[in-house]
């Protein structure tokens, strides 16, 4: 002690790494104290299975005999449209993307039962995928129109990027009014008739790091059942929001961008998701190791839901009015027992977030590093800091006037 | 022959007051399981509930019901979970007004007593992945 990425690895390599996940760590280290359980325990590691809107596939498609630029044209697959705001033959297909003819909320609350996600998930499962485009054509690249199936397994590239995921601690979100609310989280009855939350908790991967002292830019995943990096810290990071004694947030803090193989992932833990009158996303299965370099890493991995608190936002005004009040903070282990306390009324919770699943991801990244199959990374650069004086701010209107 | 059915009943104001599950039970011999009842002496009532028994004596049961005013549907919906399509995230478990949902405390999966469940049809389009459907 303290250890080293590189001697870890070494025992990774060998076969004799020491893993286990931020679930099972709790009962080790009770059992044998810090410095022990530091001493013997190499990695913990982290999952969760959540559904996320910013969320999408950069596609390379190959080019066509005679070629076509689908750049500045359009591009459906599956009827979804695609970004084409790139070269001749990358697309951006965007998770919460809907098909043109979608109803959406016309008739409220629409069902969005098909969009980018459910594209993603389809792709990443094998299945051949429409693909429809219409170009302008140039002396380069003539071609005007083009129809035709695409598979994940012909196609160029098909690599995953999440400009925000992994969020640090979230909302709970309920609803004081007298109708009910279709939300990203979900449905919300109407007078506190339930209370909906979105993280695994204890075994988040930011919430076992809460200061990014391990994780940071290059960090190597569990991303959708393959291997994925840290590329960038996400949007909205906000490392500097308010945080308990055990420095864990009490708000959303930090977020992750996210970017690995798709042709490597698996459509469990991709899946096209559809949120009941807000829209279609992607739930996405993230893994993240954390190396115990240091009794003080250790101690910020034992952390449980009973010290993770989260703040209660109300949504029938003060989340779409922007407001940053709050109606109390409770406890993962308060959400996790079914019912919650708010103003005085009994108010039952469910999840958004998979912890099952959750568990599910951190005990198979504990196998393929037990297995020797997954090393860990050295970060390439860290993550910004409380000291970055990062924050996430509302936007500043500004009339159009000339 | 046992069969069992799922009927949804509609008793007519002067119906309600009377013992009819009962008469079922000891004139006919026949086992029932209540899905949804709401049913107040003087006003119209609905009861949902699986019927079983002998063929012979579930048609003397059905007969006995439509003599004293009783309407009768038969329960033709299902609503089934596709098991590989669940990802147990919870986000039925408040919705469902019949508590046909609970989490098993160890595991925290997501439960689904079929027979709690009323057949609503909520939980469909709450599901995020989908996972329940209704069959007609």
């Amino acid at each position: 002690m303290p250890k080293t990425i590189a001697e870890i690895n070494r025992k990774i390599s060998q076969g004799k790494a020491v893993v286990v996940t931020a679930e099972e760590v709790l009962g080790i280290a009770r059992d044998r104290g810090i410095k022990k359980t530091a001493e013997e325990i190499d990695v913990v590691t982290t999952g969760t299975f959540s559904p996320m809107c910013s969320s999408g596939a950069f596609l390379n498609t190959g080019h066509s005999k005679p070629r076509i630029k689908l750049g500045g044209g359009k591009v459906f697959l599956n009827d979804v449209p695609v970004y084409t705001g790139l070269a001749a033959v990358d697309v951006f297909l965007g998770a919460t993307a809907l098909p043109d003819d979608d109803p959406r909320n016309r008739f409220r609350p629409g069902e969005f039962n098909y969009g980018g996600g459910h594209v993603i998930e389809e792709l990443v499962a094998g299945k051949d995928i429409k693909l429809k485009a219409t170009a302008y054509g140039t002396d380069c690249y003539p071609r005007k129109k083009l129809e035709t199936w695409i598979n994940i397994k012909d196609i160029n590239n098909a690599i995953l990027f999440n400009i925000r995921n992994a969020y640090q601690n979230y909302e709970v979100a309920t609803n004081l009014s007298d109708k009910t609310l279709y939300t990203y989280m979900g449905i919300l009855k109407p007078a506190l008739g339930n209370a909906n939350y979105a993280t695994s908790g204890q075994l988040s991967p930011l919430l076992n790091d809460p200061y990014y002292k391990t994780i940071g830019i290059g960090t190597r995943i569990f991303l959708g059942g393959g291997i994925g990096h840290v590329a960038w810290h996400g949007t909205q990071h906000d490392p500097g929001i308010l945080r308990g004694d055990n420095g864990v947030p009490k708000r959303p803090g930090a977020t992750l961008a996210l970017i690995g193989d798709m042709k490597q992932m698996r459509p469990e833990w991709l899946i096209g998701t559809s949120m009941l009158g807000y829209g279609c996303t992607l739930t996405i299965g993230i893994g993240i190791p954390i190396p115990i370099l240091s009794e003080e890493i250790l101690q910020y991995t034992l952390v449980s839901d009973a010290e993770i608190f989260a703040p209660i936002v109300e949504f029938s005004e003060a989340h779409p009015q922007g407001s940053s009040d709050i109606l109390g903070e409770v406890s993962y282990a308060q959400l996790k027992s079914g019912h919650i306390e708010i103003h005085g009324k009994d108010v039952p919770t469910a999840s958004l977030s998979s912890y099952p699943k959750a568990v599910e991801i951190a005990r198979t990244l504990k196998r393929w590093i037990e297995q020797g199959e997954f090393l860990l990374t050295e970060a390439a650069a860290p993550i910004p800091g409380v000291e970055s004086g990062m924050t996430s701010r509302m936007l500043k209107e500004r009339p159009l006037t000339e | 022959m046992d069969i069992s059915k799922r009927i949804v009943l509609h008793f007519p104001p002067h119906v309600t007051g009377q013992p009819v599950v009962y008469r079922l039970v000891k004139d006919f011999n026949l086992n029932f399981n209540i899905l949804k009842a709401s049913v107040s002496p003087g006003e119209e009532g609905l009861l949902i509930m699986e019927l079983g028994g002998t063929q012979k004596n579930y048609d003397k049961g059905i007969q006995y019901l439509a003599s004293v005013g009783v309407k009768i549907q038969s329960l033709s919906q299902d609503v089934v979970r596709d098991e590989a399509r669940c990802t147990h995230c919870g986000a039925c478990v408040a919705i469902c007004p019949s508590g046909a949902f609970s989490l098993e405390a160890k595991t925290r999966k997501v439960l689904f007593d079929h027979n709690k469940c009323v057949i609503c049809g909520l939980c469909v389009k709450a599901c995020p992945p989908r996972a329940m459907r209704l069959y007609f």
